[in-house]
């Protein structure tokens, strides 16, 4: 409770300083938001969704705040929310779930907004990429907000990378609100490489539009404490989405992702992939919920989700669930937690293949299932060698940043 | 179409085949809940101080619980200063040593339980439970020769303090849950078997619950322990009156297995499910759980559940022992108005442990089925293995099936598989039959039986037979 009031103060505190820095559209959700983190708080293990997350602990230091707006000169069709089309604008928080207290707190401090607008029957050529840096001497807390609305047949690719370049201790809280149109397409990549005083809580909203698809890629290389959340709406037919997340983590990493695919119309198609290696005295946790709506007949789900265990401290948790309300449908998942297959170690060192070796190829192996369903070449070649490297050990800091020298 | 309307309006006619109530002199404590009632229940059975001392701890802690709502159901509120926690028919057992009162030996007769001489032919020792008190156990005295006790479990408290005060509430302790606390203080009746060591029992071991009287809850305790290199296999099977309000039944099943010892236990759940409007019926909130404590030990739960408004159970296993196996089989089947949320849960501690989930859900009308489950490795679980399968049939638009599967896995040598699927009834499957002759009816019936029949087999022969047939109504009328 205390970190609970200790944020209510904090918001007090800075509410007059976000109120002259930020658009009106931002100013007015505050206070509704305020109320619902006031009554809510945040929320306990007891609370399905945060039940392998410690966010009472993760946001009890104290940090100090970046209340600066976004500034320079945005990439094409990459706006400050105060500048986007007004029909773009009255989107702000229409898509996140404004009852979730982890929203409700980005609503409140959050200072700016940043917009991807794609507008009708556009395809953008070269991948739109929003680097996040973290940089700064003192402990700082980030509150970030995206906005991507795809309006009808556009397509686009957006990256989002995440990167820690100071040593200090960040703690990210992200919401990420995506609108696509119908016949939109969007690949949607979010690769965190940070470091292990990094804490980030990452929403992301989707809504999707008739005969729309969505591919999303959750990469987590490097981090601290990582809390991904990920609701994808269908609410047009025949809208697509297909879901691919891996995880690499050791020492002593916590990585929890948490996704929701909600079928409210017929004729939907949605897969998940999501595959962790853990090592040391990491945990992960994987938590998928496919929710088939009364009448969203003739769904096709899939949900798949693969552990690999490296050390007896390491701990993995996953829970794929369905839920489902309509007869006409075909859906399954499968999870399993297992360890590297022996007789393949042993094919390899007879094969003249050490050990070490041995073990570092099944793990890149098993991760390049998920990289090889990423639609971007250079992206997937790119991850091919950050995955090979973090394997070895070799990308203990943000990797191809001229910020760390 | 005519076929169909006819056939439909047939199944509507049918009733739930158990839903007679028996006219028997019925003693029944006034209703409500209180340290007074827990005392007087402990009195009217004669109990020794710590079995009162028990209850006492267990009420006191149950009034600072509150009821859990995690399950995936509508539960309607539960009053529980409404019901009434001792019924007994009165004087059940007459002067006559063995003999029992004629009404009630007409009522298990109509629900097809061989109290006397059928039981010979069918094999089969019987603890008939009606209400709060165990009314007959049969075939007592061939089982002694044995060494095997099989009695209520008030016989037990009276006959055997010794292994009931080791045994009781050692695998379910009474801070396990709200139900459980609930239960360990008012806890009327039930079945406790002890095999010896090495004794393989030589005949099914079961037990029949029927709640009777109007405004009671059941509240039974069955208590299984199976000493090193011994066998036993042990029937469960429940009924009740149609009533239009809903009756509670929160019992609880402790099963202690030792070295080398197996125990089957099979469930055949058909309590009263309540109508076709989700009127009535028995919220059956049971906590069962075994602890495999010996070295290779096994244990295997298989339920057919097909009755109650509410079933929210997870019968489980602790897996201590080095190389014991666990299996769980079981068919849900809802139809109407009627909600599960069951499952298990397999906790693996010892070395080399295995367990095995079956489950397949079959939901029709306006139900709601869910699987929950629950397999956890400890980090001193090495070569632990678990494989699920849980499989969700849906017969109707309107209905709901579910899966929530939890795994946790501390340990890197463990292998951990879980799976599932969803689908209905493919329309290939049916076609197929239909141009074999076979109406739709018949068809499903058949699909479903085959869906079904990994579970059935594990089921005891004579209960395979009764949970085939329970398939077959639950479902008439959920096609078309």
């Amino acid at each position: 409770m205390e970190a609970t009031k200790q944020h209510i103060d904090f918001y007090g505190e800075v509410r007059d300083v976000l109120a002259s820095r930020s658009c009106s559209e931002m100013n007015a959700c505050r206070e509704a938001a305020l109320r619902t983190f006031s009554e809510q708080g945040f929320p306990s293990p007891k609370v399905e969704r945060y039940r392998y997350a410690k966010v009472e602990a993760d946001f009890s230091p104290n940090y100090g705040i970046a209340l600066a707006p976004l500034g320079g000169k945005l990439p094409p069709y990459c706006f400050r929310l105060a500048e986007a089309d007004p029909r773009v604008r009255v989107l702000y928080n229409n898509v996140a779930d404004a009852t979730d207290s982890i929203v409700a707190l980005s609503t409140m401090l959050s200072v700016d907004t940043l917009v991807v607008h794609v507008p009708r029957g556009v395809k953008v050529e070269h991948p739109i990429q929003i680097s996040n840096i973290l940089k700064g001497e003192q402990d700082t807390m980030v509150c970030r907000r995206i906005l991507v609305v795809m309006d009808e047949l556009s397509e686009a690719d957006i990256i989002i990378t995440d990167r820690a370049a100071s040593q200090s201790r960040f703690l990210t809280n992200q919401v990420v609100e995506v609108v696509m149109g119908n016949g939109s397409h969007l690949s949607l990549y979010d690769i965190e490489e940070t470091h292990l005083l990094c804490t980030r809580y990452n929403s992301v909203f989707v809504r999707q539009g008739r005969d729309s698809s969505l591919h999303h890629t959750s990469l987590t290389l490097f981090n601290g404490h990582t809390r991904n959340r990920l609701d994808v709406l269908l609410q047009g037919e025949g809208s697509e989405v297909t879901l691919g997340g891996c995880v690499i983590a050791d020492k002593m990493q916590h990585v929890d992702n948490n996704t929701l695919i909600d079928h409210a119309v017929p004729g939907c198609q949605s897969s998940e992939l999501y595959k962790y290696v853990l090592d040391d005295s990491a945990v992960g946790a994987f938590a998928g919920r496919v929710l088939v709506r009364e009448g969203a007949q003739k769904t096709s789900s899939n949900e798949t989700n693969a552990n690999l265990l490296a050390t007896r401290s390491a701990r993995m948790y996953t829970q794929p669930m369905l839920e489902i309300y309509a007869d006409d449908v075909r859906c399954s998942h499968g999870s399993t937690v297992g360890q590297m297959d022996e007789s393949a170690l042993f094919y390899m060192r007879q094969r003249g293949i050490d050990e070490r070796e041995a073990r570092l190829l099944l793990k890149a192996a098993f991760i390049t299932e998920v990289i090889e369903t990423i639609p971007l070449e250079s992206l997937r070649d790119r991850l091919h060698v950050l995955v090979d490297k973090r394997l070895r050990g070799e990308l203990s800091k943000c990797e191809g940043c001229k910020l760390c020298g | 179409m005519e076929e169909k309307n006819s056939f439909v309006r047939e199944v509507a006619e049918k009733k739930y085949e158990y839903g007679f109530t028996t006219d028997v002199q019925t003693d029944i404590i006034e209703k409500g809940l209180s340290e007074d009632v827990v005392r007087l229940i402990s009195r009217k059975k004669e109990e020794p101080e710590w079995l009162l001392d028990f209850r006492l701890k267990a009420y006191r802690y149950w009034l600072t619980l509150e009821q859990p709502t995690w399950g995936h159901l509508k539960m309607p509120p539960i009053d529980y200063q409404a019901i009434s926690y001792f019924a007994a028919p009165a004087s059940p057992k007459s002067s006559k040593a063995g003999e029992i009162d004629p009404e009630l030996m007409k009522t298990f007769d109509k629900l097809g339980i061989p109290l006397e001489e059928r039981m010979a032919l069918a094999g089969t020792a019987v603890d008939a439970v009606m209400d709060s008190v165990s009314v007959k156990t049969t075939f007592r005295e061939k089982l002694r020769e044995k060494g095997i006790i099989f009695c209520s479990i008030s016989e037990a408290v009276r006959e055997h303090p010794d292994l009931v005060r080791e045994y009781l509430g050692s695998v379910v302790p009474y801070r396990d849950n709200f139900f459980a606390a609930l239960n360990s203080a008012v806890f009327s009746d039930g079945s406790f078997v002890y095999i010896p060591k090495g004794v393989r029992c030589p005949m099914e071991l079961s037990t029949y619950f029927r709640i009777n009287a109007r405004g009671t809850g059941q509240f039974e305790r069955t208590l299984i322990v199976c000493d090193d290199d011994a066998y036993v296999s042990y029937l469960e099977g429940c009924t009740a009156p149609m009533r239009d309000e809903n009756q509670l039944h929160a019992a609880i099943v402790e099963i202690v297995v030792k070295e080398r010892a197996e125990v089957k236990y099979s469930t055949v759940q058909n309590w009263y499910p309540g109508d076709s409007e989700g009127k009535g019926g028995v919220l059956n909130l049971v906590t069962k759980r075994g602890h495999l404590r010996g070295a290779n030990s096994r244990l295997s739960w298989t339920q057919v559940e097909t009755g109650s408004a509410i079933t929210w159970k997870y019968p489980s296993c602790i897996l201590s022992g080095d190389g014991s196996q666990a299996e769980f089989y079981s068919v849900a089947v809802t139809n109407n108005y009627q909600q599960a949320d069951t499952g298990t849960k397999m906790i693996h501690l010892g070395k080399n442990t295995r367990s095995t989930i079956i489950s397949k859900g079959i939901s029709a009308g306006r139900s709601q089925n869910a699987y929950r489950g629950l397999v956890r490795v400890a980090p001193t679980a090495d070569g632990a293995r678990n494989y699920s399968s849980c499989d969700s049939l849906l017969l109707g638009s309107r209905c709901g099936a579910h899966t929530f599967p939890y795994m946790d896995v501390q340990n890197e040598t463990a292998v951990v598989e879980h799976e599932a699927t969803t689908s209905k009834i493919s329309e290939d499957q049916l076609f197929y039959c239909n141009q074999r002759g076979i109406s739709t009816e018949e068809a499903v019936s058949l699909i479903v039986n085959g869906y079904a029949k990994e579970v059935i087999n594990k089921l005891p022969m004579e209960f395979a037979v009764e949970a085939q047939k329970l398939l077959g109504v639950s479902l008439e009328g959920s096609v078309g």
